[in-house]
């Protein structure tokens, strides 16, 4: 068997343009040995399911930086548990206020990274996380 | 064969996404599961056209890919597309980025798009992708594009994979055509100009009709202009493509 | 000798003291040696060419700078308040910042608007929401800057439709539309419609103003957003000079003269804590933009040739942990753009880095406008930093490194061919890396983020825009749908899109539209129809 690779998706939803963060954080991930689809900006969260779908990826990464995570995060969350996406790793990064940490873990992110946030934390955090799914493992 | 695989094909046969994907993923990651899958499905295989576009970096590949899909889809055909980006030869990671410009599509069911990384194979296609293509044929999808990087030499075994290979220029790839001559222009079927509405379009254009090195086992390319982005062309491509199709 | 002395070994605490120029290290010391020998020695005084030391002869002696803090957040009537606030408090100046869906093209009851609504500024739809934002504040005499570009030609149609049923001459009007679409496809994102489209509205406007709105500035060309994506401060000065020649070129290739239009275009940079590196792009940038207006361009009047630019304080730079410590961040920021000569200043709040800036944030970032103006000494003469050796020689440094990328980019055929290729993004997105990677190794030292930490600290109050504000939006947008007369409605947009596919001036067709109350999602889908929509093109 070859080896296999962290797959991990980044991703925008909503209207924010801030992609500094994401962008860094594609090529960290890249550097880190990890394959990342890179789904840009201006998404909805039906887009970013499917995409997280056809993709098989172990994590999911979401940005936000306009406030509107409370709404976007969740639902993005919620669309692909419900279509078989139930053990995928959900993180979090942007402009998100710590009183709606609890919320947001509570809707399946699993951890929140705001600015600042060394990329080696965040590669190290997924890496710990993220066991890989699929059947091999299973047997 | 585990319960396990038998669901997941299962699955993909009555048109589950998921359970494509993570079939997708087993192929790529070598599975010894695989042979087996394979064969099962073997029946089903040979109905899918499976079209090759390469090119190099900057040629505007995925939004030629974009803007044909929309016509495909508009004869009512269903896709499957794959796009393989280089993995980083000093990590093994990757970014994979070409996505990026088939939003429109994402929520067409007739539509599958995954990306791929080369993970340091020869011949710019990583090992899964054969297997991902016979995946995606045996789901049922009428039409199979496979999107690569290509810079010379190392692009092709996309022509053992393909049934079709396009290649997209653009303008300033004129100096390069010397050195990809005895490459990945000899395997081409189609070689589209894009962006013709730059300099020199023409005249590459003209030099590519001319440029059929002797000894080509090939038939000569079709040569196509195009200026995806305005969505000029593309009708033009394909036909050029449907015309293979239906002939083969 | 001098110059011996200074170039002797001695132990110091750093291997490399770096500047952000491209493979330029800081000297220990500097002298006269280190001042330009072959250029021209920049002893021009201020408001002389090129205006390194000041566009104006008199600097802030004259007159401050314009204290104008961004703001708008929830609907027009919070955003009223805070105005009038602001106003009460000695702001000069407005500066409305828009919530997304308004900047680009979607009414607030758009699916893509879901949780957008009123966050990252002001929901405004219809002519009704502007003209209930400036109540009770006269337009004809306030001066306004909007940061809107892809609907920027929409939003002035409606600032002017407002100013005019208050009875106010728009040939009067004082402000600023950003207008600035090229850097939308580098950093800010907020784009809607390809290039070539949005060159020719971008243009639209700047013809309209020099016309009709002769006192307004018709582009505020940006490099704060490039450096908030990570652009060093000689790409920040390099790439928005070689946006601005594109800009200039686009006019004087639609007929019109450079001094018509040329002293209505303004900029926008921002300022980072690296003080003195900080003053020296500014200067830089005077000299570079005054020589490539007059030598390039042939200007003639001098207005043409001199860099009038606003300034933010970077929003980057602010940390979540420890937000006190960004008070003292922006106080460096600020005094960088003071001694740097701005015309307008914007100071960040402190706890910017954790959601909308609150109440008795944005005081304390006015303060410290206010305390650099009156109680610091910096502005009493003008250019206080000129004749520094460091500081001259690192304004050659940023002049240099910032030509070197407005060269690049003249060869592969100008900004926008330099956009399409992805060269700007790209030399960015590099940047921007780098620069974390040197954080991540702790050579980059961030005071309370990689050093100096503290545990758990206190949250600060912070202001919340609860999900009732999109509610009552789009609750306000149906009673105007419904009420309109939408007969009258469907004719301005259909006179739009004619106006969209013919060669002439779309803004005359624009302000009819905003007359009726049609709305920024309904005249953007009536573009939409006739330029189709610009997709990322995902460059990292």
């Amino acid at each position: 068997m070859r080896d296999k690779k962290v797959r991990v998706l980044l991703a925008k939803p909503g209207l924010d343009g801030h992609d500094r963060g994401l962008k860094v954080l594609a090529r960290g991930l890249r550097d880190a040995g990890m394959e990342v689809i890179y789904l840009g900006l201006r998404l909805t969260p039906e887009q970013i399911a499917q995409a997280a779908l056809e993709e098989d990826v172990d994590v999911v990464g979401l940005s936000c930086l306009s406030g509107a995570h409370m709404v976007l995060f969740p639902k993005t969350v919620g669309l692909i548990k419900e279509k078989g996406g139930g053990d995928i790793l959900f993180i979090g990064g942007g402009i998100i206020p710590g009183k709606d940490i609890p919320g947001l873990e509570a809707a399946g992110i699993a951890m929140v990274f705001g600015p600042g946030t060394p990329i080696g934390e965040i590669t190290g955090f997924m890496k710990e996380r993220v066991r890989r799914r699929g059947v091999d493992n299973q047997d | 064969m585990t319960p396990e695989i038998a669901r997941l094909v299962g699955g993909m046969l009555a048109g589950d996404k998921p359970s494509l994907a993570r079939l997708i993923s087993l192929a790529e990651d070598d599975s010894p599961h695989f042979p087996e899958i394979l064969e099962m499905l073997r029946p089903r295989l040979g109905k899918s056209y499976c079209v090759g576009i390469t090119g190099p970096p900057g040629a505007g590949k995925s939004t030629l890919i974009d803007r044909l899909v929309a016509v495909i889809r508009s004869r009512g055909l269903s896709v499957g597309i794959i796009l393989v980006d280089p993995s980083s030869p000093v990590s093994g990671g990757a970014v994979l980025g070409d996505r990026v410009r088939m939003q429109r599509h994402y929520l067409d069911e007739g539509v599958f798009i995954r990306s791929m990384a080369t993970r340091g194979s020869q011949g710019g296609l990583s090992g899964g992708v054969q297997a991902a293509v016979s995946l995606l044929a045996a789901s049922g999808r009428d039409i199979i594009i496979i999107e690569t990087v290509g810079v010379g030499q190392t692009e092709l075994g996309i022509s053992g994979i393909a049934d079709v290979v396009v290649l997209l220029l653009v303008p300033e790839s004129g100096d390069d055509i010397q050195a990809m001559k005895a490459g990945i222009v000899e395997i081409a079927d189609i070689i589209v100009v894009n962006k013709a509405d730059r300099e020199g379009a023409e005249r590459l254009a003209e030099q590519l009709k001319a440029a059929v090195a002797p000894g080509r086992t090939k038939a000569v390319p079709q040569v196509i202009t195009a200026q995806a982005i305005n969505d000029i062309g593309i009708e033009a491509l394909y036909r050029a493509i449907e015309k293979r199709r239906k002939g083969r | 000798m001098v110059e011996k002395k200074a170039n002797r070994e001695l132990p110091e605490r750093k291997k490399e003291f770096k500047t952000t120029v491209d493979g330029t290290v800081v000297n220990r010391v500097y002298t006269a040696d280190d001042l330009g020998k072959d250029r021209q020695v920049d002893v021009a005084l201020p408001g002389e060419y090129p205006y390194t030391r000041h566009i104006m002869p008199g600097g802030y002696r004259t007159r401050l700078w314009t204290m104008r803090q961004y703001a708008g957040f929830a609907t027009v009537e919070e955003t009223n308040n805070r105005y009038k606030y602001l106003y009460a408090q000695g702001q000069t100046g407005f500066s409305v910042a828009f919530h997304l869906p308004t900047q680009e093209g979607y009414d607030s009851d758009h699916p893509l608007s879901a949780g957008e609504v009123g966050r990252c500024g002001v929901a405004v739809d219809s002519l009704e929401d502007m003209e209930k934002l400036w109540e009770g504040i006269p337009l004809a005499e306030v001066s306004t800057s909007m940061t809107i570009n892809a609907t920027a030609p929409i939003l002035l149609a409606m600032y002017a439709a407002a100013a005019q049923k208050q009875g106010a001459d728009i040939s009067c009007l004082r402000g600023t539309v950003q207008n600035d679409i090229l850097k939308e496809y580098i950093a800010r994102n907020t784009y809607i419609f390809g290039p070539a489209p949005s060159m020719r509205l971008v243009t639209d406007l700047c013809v309209y103003c020099a016309q009709d709105m002769p006192q307004w500035n018709s582009i505020s060309i940006s490099g704060y957003h490039m450096r908030e994506a990570g652009a060093t401060a000689a790409q920040e000065a390099g790439f928005t000079v070689a946006n601005g020649i594109a800009y200039v070129q686009a006019m004087i290739d639609r007929g019109m003269s450079v001094d018509s239009f040329a002293p209505r275009f303004s900029f926008f940079f921002a300022a980072y804590t690296n003080l003195l590196e900080e003053v020296a792009k500014f200067r830089a940038l005077r000299r570079i933009w005054a020589k490539i207006m007059k030598e390039r361009f042939g200007a003639k009047d001098p207005k043409s040739m001199m860099l009038r630019y606003h300034v933010q304080t970077d929003g980057f730079t602010l940390t979540g942990q420890q937000p006190l410590n960004n008070i003292v961040r922006v106080t460096l920021q600020a005094l960088a753009a003071v001694m740097g000569g701005c015309q307008s200043l914007h100071t960040n709040s402190f706890d910017e880095a954790l959601a909308l800036p609150s109440e008795e944030a944005v005081q304390v970032a006015l303060r410290t406008q206010q305390i650099i103006a009156h109680e610091s000494g910096v502005a009493d003469t003008v250019d206080p930093l000129g004749g520094s050796y460091y500081i001259e020689w690192l304004t050659d440094r940023i002049e240099d490194g910032a030509m070197r990328y407005i060269n690049e980019i003249d060869k592969m055929g100008g900004a926008l061919k330099a956009i399409e290729k992805g060269y700007i993004q790209r030399e960015i997105a590099a940047s921007a890396y780098n620069y974390q990677r040197e954080v991540d190794a702790g050579e980059q030292l961030i005071v309370g983020v990689n050093r100096f930490t503290t545990g758990g600290e206190p949250a600060p109050e912070l202001l919340e825009v609860g999900p009732e504000v999109e509610q009552r939006q789009v609750a306000r947008l149906s009673r105007l749908k419904r009420e309109r007369d939408n007969q009258k409605v469907g004719e301005v947009l259909d006179r739009v899109y004619v106006a969209a596919r013919g060669d002439g001036n779309i803004m005359p067709a624009l302000i009819d539209a905003v007359k009726a109350y049609a709305t920024v999602g309904e005249i953007s889908d009536a573009l939409r129809g006739v330029f189709g929509e610009y997709r990322e093109t995902g460059i990292l």
